[in-house]
């Protein structure tokens, strides 16, 4: 056995009683400041509940058909959609979905400065790297669990977790690829007098925008994969579905909610990464330059 | 070295420039200033000399060509003019006005105003349509949409690509998209043209028409051009002046019939040997001086030695005439072969 050099559980107590004091001196403020991401959710959730069924069939076949412009994935799309609504778990569905979207735009506007951030400053690429690998290894029921002591159960926690869980493959690809933008299209555009603005959103991003879309894709597949994980805390929709299925010994319940998790990942990833394909074509990325 | 004598119009002037690349260029400049080699400084200090004490004097309305291998530091030193790589010693002055001194405003300004480049990778914007890259100096400068779509609708048709204006880059040839750059920076009409191996991605066929299209538009626009080249015969063809680099240092100034009739040293007449003689020559150079007799067959004066060999077949002589079309010199065949076949110092006489 390792030796034990030091006593660590004064350490343990005062990072017990750190937690304790926080939630009962800050709880309510951090609340307070939680709130708007909650009526993010909830505004959200209400909009997919509200809107019919078969215009939002329609809207995601139509994205299908618009980034791919032929019909393998606009059907793959209906038959996802058509089976999620026969299994009657459309409105867990929305539920999920309203997660997952409050998630991804949540982490797209923390995550794509952030990105930014690091692709300029080796400094701050080498402090944020390590966090983000904390945060994509470390079990989420570590942070899971003082969150929920801090905002009780329910659907903030839920966000932030995946958040949390969701946002690093954004921000290292939003890095990456402002990085890798061709350096002569960079000095071309510094050789004409830009400002570092003009550079940034006229070159620069314009070129890192396959790249990025990349990391959305990858942010929203990650949240989907928190949703059963969120459901516990109390998140609903389809992981609360797979989380009941679990605890009533009901296979089936369980199986068809997780397929219909698998069925809003494929729709979901297919659309992002048909985006992502149609913009490097026009680029002309991908081809030997 | 060369010293012009006259303090002529200037353009840029360049004095003492030298750059060294890595953390600490001071150290690998003293030794520089002592009189050590490229070869013996990067050795000791793991620097690498870019440029080695470089005055250039380039005149307003000149196309003035920098040759080098590569590795020589020529395209280290067209980014100097503009400032996207700033010295370790030396001075720059362009337009008059001292670039080293400029704060990053005026540098900004004095990017969008005074002078443009092309680059040997052309730079374009792929995410933008060809009209869109030509207006996007315009744009930075801060000209309205509308005029400056207008102004690069009239350079994309200039430089022959109408038709394209809404292609992708992508879309284009290289030769194309070569244009492309071109009328990206003449479509900011500045008076000072960088442009950095512009022609040498391309191939030999559209090179040779480029140059032809760069000596036009130049006669007509009449800008100052810095042209950066390896190809030595592409340096003939369209330089005014060249300058020989290596390692970093220029080597030898001079019009192109001067390096070719009198190269300065070893590695110059290694260029030197492989070339079109009869393309560098000017006929003027070479020709008697006087008014004779009016020859049967007259050459401009800016005609090469080429220009005139098919006329030999027929008259012994061919006169040679200044821009009002007088005739102030002939040529013969014998005068021709003799430039050609010898360059050595003490054949002809250039002035």
């Amino acid at each position: 056995m390792f030796p034990e050099l030091i006593d660590t559980r004064p350490l343990r107590r005062a990072v017990d009683d750190g937690l304790n004091w926080v939630v009962r001196n800050w709880g309510g403020e951090l609340e307070a400041a939680a709130y708007p991401l909650l009526m993010f959710l909830n505004w959200i959730e209400r909009l997919l509940l509200a809107t019919p069924w078969w215009l939002i069939v329609a809207i995601l076949v139509g994205l299908a058909f618009l980034a791919t412009r032929n019909w393998k994935l606009p059907v793959v799309v209906l038959v996802a959609l058509v089976f999620m609504g026969i299994m009657e778990l459309w409105r867990d569905a929305m539920v999920t979905t309203a997660l997952m979207l409050a998630a991804t735009l949540t982490a797209i506007v923390i995550s794509i400065p952030i990105g930014v951030w690091m692709s300029r400053s080796m400094r701050v690429r080498q402090i944020v790297t390590p966090v983000l690998d904390l945060m994509q290894t470390m079990p989420s029921f570590v942070y899971l669990i003082p969150a929920v002591m801090i905002f009780g159960p329910g659907k903030i926690p839920a966000l932030l977790a995946t958040i949390v869980y969701a946002s690093p493959p954004l921000m290292r690809l939003t890095d990456l690829g402002l990085r890798n933008v061709d350096p002569a299209v960079m000095e071309a555009s510094r050789a004409f007098g830009d400002t570092p603005t003009q550079r940034l959103f006229g070159v620069q991003v314009p070129l890192a925008l396959p790249t990025i879309l990349a990391g959305v894709n990858q942010t929203t597949m990650m949240a989907l994969a928190m949703v059963v994980i969120a459901s516990m805390i109390g998140a609903g929709g389809l992981g609360y579905q797979v989380l009941q299925g679990i605890g009533r010994l009901e296979v089936s319940r369980g199986l068809f909610a997780g397929l219909g998790i698998v069925v809003l990942a494929i729709v979901f990833d297919r659309i992002t990464q048909a985006y992502g394909k149609r913009l490097q074509e026009r680029f002309g990325l991908g081809e030997v330059r | 070295m060369d010293t012009n004598g006259t303090t002529a119009d200037l353009a840029i002037t360049m004095r003492g420039v030298t750059k060294i690349f890595g953390p600490a260029p001071e150290t690998a400049l003293a030794l520089l200033t002592k009189g050590k080699s490229k070869t013996e400084v990067q050795a000791e200090t793991n620097h690498v000399v870019g440029l080695d004490d470089v005055s250039l004097d380039i005149e307003r309305g000149q196309i003035f060509v920098v040759m080098g291998l590569s590795g020589s530091g020529k395209s280290t030193l067209i980014r100097h003019v503009n400032r996207l790589i700033d010295p370790t010693a030396g001075k720059i002055v362009v337009n008059g006005e001292d670039v080293l001194s400029m704060s990053l405003d005026q540098l900004r300004t004095f990017r969008r105003t005074s002078i443009a480049m092309v680059f040997q990778k052309f730079g374009l914007l792929p995410h933008r349509s060809v009209l869109s890259n030509v207006a996007y100096g315009l744009e930075i400068r801060g000209v309205g949409k509308a005029e400056r779509l207008e102004r690069a609708a009239h350079w994309v048709e200039v430089v022959g690509l109408s038709g394209y204006e809404r292609s992708r880059p992508r879309q284009l040839s290289g030769g194309q998209q070569q244009r492309v750059g071109l009328a990206r920076a003449l479509a900011m009409d500045t008076d000072i043209l960088l442009m950095d191996e512009a022609f040498s991605a391309l191939d030999p066929l559209i090179r040779s028409g480029m140059q032809e299209q760069l000596i036009e538009l130049q006669s007509s626009l009449n800008k100052t051009i810095l042209f950066i080249t390896h190809d030595f015969d592409e340096a003939l063809k369209i330089g005014n002046r060249i300058a020989v680099l290596k390692d970093g240092a220029v080597q030898q100034v001079g019009k192109p019939e001067e390096i070719v009739l009198n190269p300065a040293n070893a590695h110059i007449e290694e260029f030197v040997r492989d070339v079109n003689k009869a393309r560098a020559i000017h006929v003027r150079t070479i020709m008697e001086k006087g008014a004779f007799e009016p020859c049967e067959h007259t050459v401009p004066m800016d005609a090469r030695c080429e220009d005139v060999l098919p006329w030999f077949a027929e008259h012994q002589w061919v006169g040679v005439t200044n821009a009002d079309g007088g005739q102030i010199g002939r040529v013969s065949a014998r005068q021709v072969i003799r430039a050609l076949a010898k360059y050595s110092p003490d054949v002809a006489d250039p002035v």
